[in-house]
């Protein structure tokens, strides 16, 4: 089932500058996507467009068939949640929960249930603990965890992440990329904007690659980090693991191998190839 | 000094901020002129406590309370104020913007900033903000404002200033956290180029990959504790034990470690970088070419 369809959509800040430029895709239910590419290519713009925090110049988007600039943005937020990249433009709360609570207690939800939502959000990004602390108080990292809990206790049925890795060490990483799991796996349809290849190659299934306001690409993860000449023409370094595949390429190494241990099994399977020819 | 003086001396360093418990445990380590050292470590390990140590900041700025020392080319950071090791390091901070006095309306006014306050006459500072910003490469947009330039631009403009007062060591704590890779790049290119130069660098950072490249030697903190330090390879090569304390190593190593059951890879020469895995494998491969 379709959620967001974006047709043609163009967008200026300025009426200058066109930020995007007729860019069209359609995200299904229970995908995991990635947004990639170099800043000021046009990342954020279109994502702020899947809830519509920011309406199309021209064309238009639906989200469940509803145009979004029919409806008010806070109505959206119920089906699709946004969490900003630098966490000061989204908190305000002066603790923890109060800041995960704020969603669900503007929804009008019960008491007991704004309680155990929040706890749960709490508790799911590896906040406990910390629910009496101010948000700024919290480490870079941590801050970035608070505002995905925040949106978590919305219960939305799209969650748009941007840049959800940025100042986390890598347990943090990793941290996310279970927590995008579990979001998923419950149903859920997550779309990240990351520059982190290692993360994108193993969470997400679909990339969309976007370059001066317009998709160069839109195809599966194990596609697109095949497509050498194309990352290098928008400066993307693949992970290390497939530059590796790609400096083997006249050894029979498979050149969309993505994952350490994908590496290791097509590494293996040609040793013993060769251990057989020797023979 | 001769090249392989030592510039730093940390013996036996305990710190806490005050109220806190310590955060910094019985720290002892000492680098060498020239050397460039990556401090590693899962957040709240301690690292940006020790890069403060480092330049006076902890315990002078902070308070807290001390045990041990520190030593900077020579002083002893307790028995010296902030300004008088500023000459001797410099610190380079996780955000750019947080360094900027916020009254330069230019790039090279930002660079003159710091050495004005120092009371330096305009004769020293020209040459020093010309050569400052040469290092760094924005010699061309010195007329810029510093907050309409790129993350990766602001971060060259803030180890600018610090090279313009011509530290011997320069401490830098997660200068690449918040940039996009295009910044990312800039920033580690510019370090690599200050440590030829001969720069003391000492940098925290969780560009595991970019470090195997170009450090010298690692530290790895954990729970204000030093647990591991040598050579960038013996470091990066204990697969298991970074992995227990939440680090990845590079991939190239992650993936040699789970083949080094095969004979061609040994364990004691397990790759840390993309070059040497692609020799290693082209060796072992060699035979099985298209």
């Amino acid at each position: 089932m379709t959620l967001i369809d974006v047709q043609d959509v163009w967008f200026s800040y300025d009426s200058e500058v066109m930020a995007l430029q007729g860019v069209s895709l359609s995200i299904g239910n229970g995908e995991t996507i990635a947004l990639i590419g170099q800043n000021g290519g046009g990342k954020t713009t279109l994502a702020k467009h899947f809830n519509g925090l920011l309406k199309p110049t021209k064309g238009r988007v639906l989200v469940k068939d509803v145009d979004t600039k029919s409806v008010p943005a806070n109505r959206l937020a119920f089906t699709v949640g946004y969490v900003f990249q630098n966490p000061a433009h989204q908190i305000f709360s002066s603790t923890v929960r109060d800041e995960v609570s704020f969603g669900p207690r503007n929804a009008h939800l019960s008491e007991e249930e704004i309680t155990r939502r929040t706890a749960e959000a709490i508790e799911k990004v590896g906040l406990q603990g910390y629910e009496n602390v101010h948000p700024y108080d919290l480490d870079y990292g941590k801050q970035k965890l608070l505002t995905v809990a925040s949106i978590m206790s919305m219960k939305p049925e799209v969650y748009c992440l941007d840049e959800p890795t940025t100042g986390q060490d890598h347990k943090g990483r990793w941290r996310v990329a279970e927590l995008i799991r579990r979001l998923n796996e419950s149903g859920a349809t997550v779309i990240v904007i990351t520059h982190d290849m290692r993360f994108v190659a193993e969470v997400v299934k679909r990339v969309v690659l976007i370059a001066n306001g317009k998709i160069l690409a839109d195809m599966p993860t194990k596609e697109i980090f095949e497509r050498i000449e194309m990352l290098r023409s928008a400066q993307i370094r693949p992970p290390q693991i497939t530059q590796l595949a790609h400096s083997l390429s006249s050894y029979k190494i498979p050149q969309n191998i993505t994952t350490i241990s994908e590496m290791a099994e097509a590494v293996r399977e040609q040793l013993s190839a060769l251990g057989n020819l020797k023979r | 000094m001769s090249p392989r003086d030592t510039v730093v001396e940390v013996r036996d360093f305990t710190y806490c901020y005050p109220n806190h418990a310590a955060v910094l445990s019985e720290v002892t380590f000492e680098i060498k002129k020239g050397e460039m050292l990556g401090i590693i470590g899962p957040n709240g390990a301690g690292k940006s406590t020790l890069c403060k140590s480092l330049n006076g900041l902890v315990p002078h700025f902070y308070g807290g309370a001390i045990a041990g020392t520190v030593s900077i080319a020579g002083m002893d950071t307790m028995k010296c104020t902030v300004a008088q090791l500023s000459l001797k390091v410099g610190l380079v901070f996780q955000d750019p913007t947080n360094q900027f006095s916020g009254v330069s309306t230019r790039v090279d006014e930002e660079v003159a900033f710091g050495m004005s306050m120092m009371g330096y006459s305009r004769e020293v500072m020209q040459p020093r903000i010309e050569e400052a910003l040469r290092v760094v490469g924005l010699e061309k947009l010195r007329e810029r404002s510093p907050y309409e330039l790129s993350g990766g631009q602001q971060q060259r403009l803030a180890i600018a200033t610090v090279l313009a007062v011509r530290p011997e060591i320069i401490v830098m704590d997660e200068p690449t956290a918040q940039l996009d890779p295009i910044g990312k790049m800039e920033v580690l290119q510019t370090m690599r180029e200050l440590n030829r130069q001969g720069y003391t660098i000492i940098v925290a950072e969780h560009e595991i990959e970019a470090l195997a490249t170009f450090a010298d030697r690692l530290m790895v903190l954990d729970n204000g504790r030093i647990i591991a330090q040598g050579s960038t390879r013996e470091i990066l090569t204990q697969v298991k034990k970074l992995k227990e304390i939440g680090i990845d190593p590079p991939s190239v190593t992650e993936l040699c470690d789970r083949l080094s059951n095969q004979p061609l890879i040994k364990k004691e020469e397990l790759p840390i970088t993309l070059d040497e895995a692609t020799a290693l494998f082209s060796h072992a491969l060699r035979g099985n070419s298209k």
